[in-house]
């Protein structure tokens, strides 16, 4: 077959289906901006890239290991979704289905376990995405005799030797993912693409949350917001603090309180509106906000 | 003489692309795939060693590639490798599809045994002549 003489970017783009995918991105996650503007780069260059290809200009696949640092609840394992869809669309993945692992998953209990789960693992991902969440626990330099090497050896082998068949998303704290490639050399030098994920801002979390809520079909009374916005700064001083996931889990536990208000007050006919508003009393139950446990 | 047990028996041997495109089939139809292997050729000798377990949840052929590469480095030559197919969806595994991937350089055939009994009757016995060396020396 002959090689094209030319090639149409704007028409390859429109083909693979990135750009809904890419605004999608865009619309449904709040902030997160230096991220979304990675992600732009990665499928402009990956492209490009197979345009390249189309026209023989370059033989070798590109190398799409990644790595996401950032604070726990900022969108990390979120995002993996969507690149895994960006990578199919892309057409660098076969399918678009991601398999989120920590290090037990990885890593046996005893000699000759590690393998076996190790490799079964990578084959449930192979054709998409492996995601390793907290990546940096498999190595564990204070023990000689950790299992997490052997895994970590198979990992290397299977980024390098098939690059065709699955791409490995890494991800953990920044700081400690910095010293996890220091001591893993082979992990540095197989991953393309770095991505940092910022801490939300107050307000962010505050649109995150209210996304949260429509998403479910509940709403904040107009008192119950401004209750909610002291919340989340209060919130953000205290320790475990894990951004996005810290404003889920108090938006789950206000539910629970608005149901139990309802309930009680059952004697009176209940509207759309009754069952979907939280109010502020939900909000201003909260220990963070100094009420008393329950 | 060339073994013929499974599906595709009779054609030339399957490349790589058109393996995992059968692969590929079972997986679309949520099978569980397996591979085993055997140096005992008898027709009779349904029970092959397994290669590692049966693979479950895989969503690309490649995962099984993998694990073929793996066997073929440890018995490639040396052995036959079947890989095969099997379909839980009736409650119990069920064997839909199973071939032969790969099998020894070379497959020296069947001896037909004739021992007379009684009455003039003949009793058949096939020998595989590989089988008759001890195992590990068969191919
Ligand atoms: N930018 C965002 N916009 C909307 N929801 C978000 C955003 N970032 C995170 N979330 C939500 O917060 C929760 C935690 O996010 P997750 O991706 O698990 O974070 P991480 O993997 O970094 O710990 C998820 O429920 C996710 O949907
Ligand atoms: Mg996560």
């Amino acid at each position: 077959m002959p090689r094209p003489a030319a090639v149409d970017l704007e028409a390859a783009y429109q083909a693979s289906g990135v750009g809904p995918v890419l605004e999608q991105l865009d619309r449904e996650l709040v902030g997160l901006a230096p991220v979304k503007g990675r992600i732009r780069e990665i499928a402009a260059l990956l492209l490009v890239d197979k345009l390249r290809m189309d026209l023989g200009l370059r033989a070798q696949p590109p190398t799409l290991h990644m790595s996401f640092t950032g604070n726990p609840g900022t969108g990390k394992t979120t995002v993996a979704a969507r690149m895994a869809d960006i990578l199919h669309k892309l057409g660098y993945i076969r399918s678009n289905h991601l398999v989120s692992v920590t290090r037990d998953d990885l890593v046996g209990q005893y000699i000759g376990h590690t393998a076996p789960k190790t490799k079964e693992i990578l084959k449930k991902a192979m054709g998409g995405v492996l995601f390793i969440d907290e990546a940096y626990y498999l190595y564990r330099p204070e023990n000689e005799r950790d299992y997490g090497q052997e895994a970590i050896e198979i990992l290397l082998q299977v980024m390098e030797s098939r690059r065709d068949d699955l791409v490995v998303i890494l991800a953990g704290y920044a700081d400690r993912m910095d010293r996890f490639f220091g001591s893993n050399p082979g992990f540095r030098s197989r991953i393309a693409h770095h991505i940092d994920f910022p801490d939300y801002s107050a307000g962010e979390l505050m649109a995150i949350g209210e996304r949260m809520l429509a998403a479910q079909s509940y709403r904040f009374s107009p008192a119950a917001r401004e209750a909610f916005a002291r919340y989340i700064v209060a919130r953000m001083q205290q320790p475990h603090f894990a951004n996005a996931r810290s404003v889920r889990n108090a938006l789950d536990r206000a539910r629970l309180r608005q149901a139990v208000r309802l309930f009680e007050g059952r004697a009176r006919d209940l509207t759309a509106e009754d069952l979907m508003t939280i109010d502020a009393s939900e909000i201003l139950a909260s220990r963070v906000l100094g009420a008393p446990a329950a | 003489m060339r073994l013929t047990q499974g599906t595709f028996s009779f054609l030339p041997d399957l490349t790589d692309a058109q393996i995992g495109a059968q692969v590929a089939y079972c997986l679309r139809n949520g099978w569980a795939v397996n591979l085993e292997f055997a140096d005992d050729p008898h027709p009779r000798n349904t029970y092959w060693e397994m290669w590692g377990q049966p693979m479950f949840d895989l969503k690309d052929p490649a995962a099984v590639m993998y694990e073929l590469a793996a066997c073929r480095k440890v018995h490639g030559g040396r052995a036959y490798i079947r890989l095969s197919a099997f379909d839980a969806t009736a409650g119990w595994e069920s064997l839909r599809l199973s071939f032969i991937t790969d099998r020894p350089a070379e497959e020296p055939g069947f001896g037909l045994e004739r021992q007379e009994a009684g009455g003039r009757n003949i009793r058949y016995t096939a020998r595989s002549y590989a089988a008759n060396k001890p195992v590990g020396e068969r191919y």
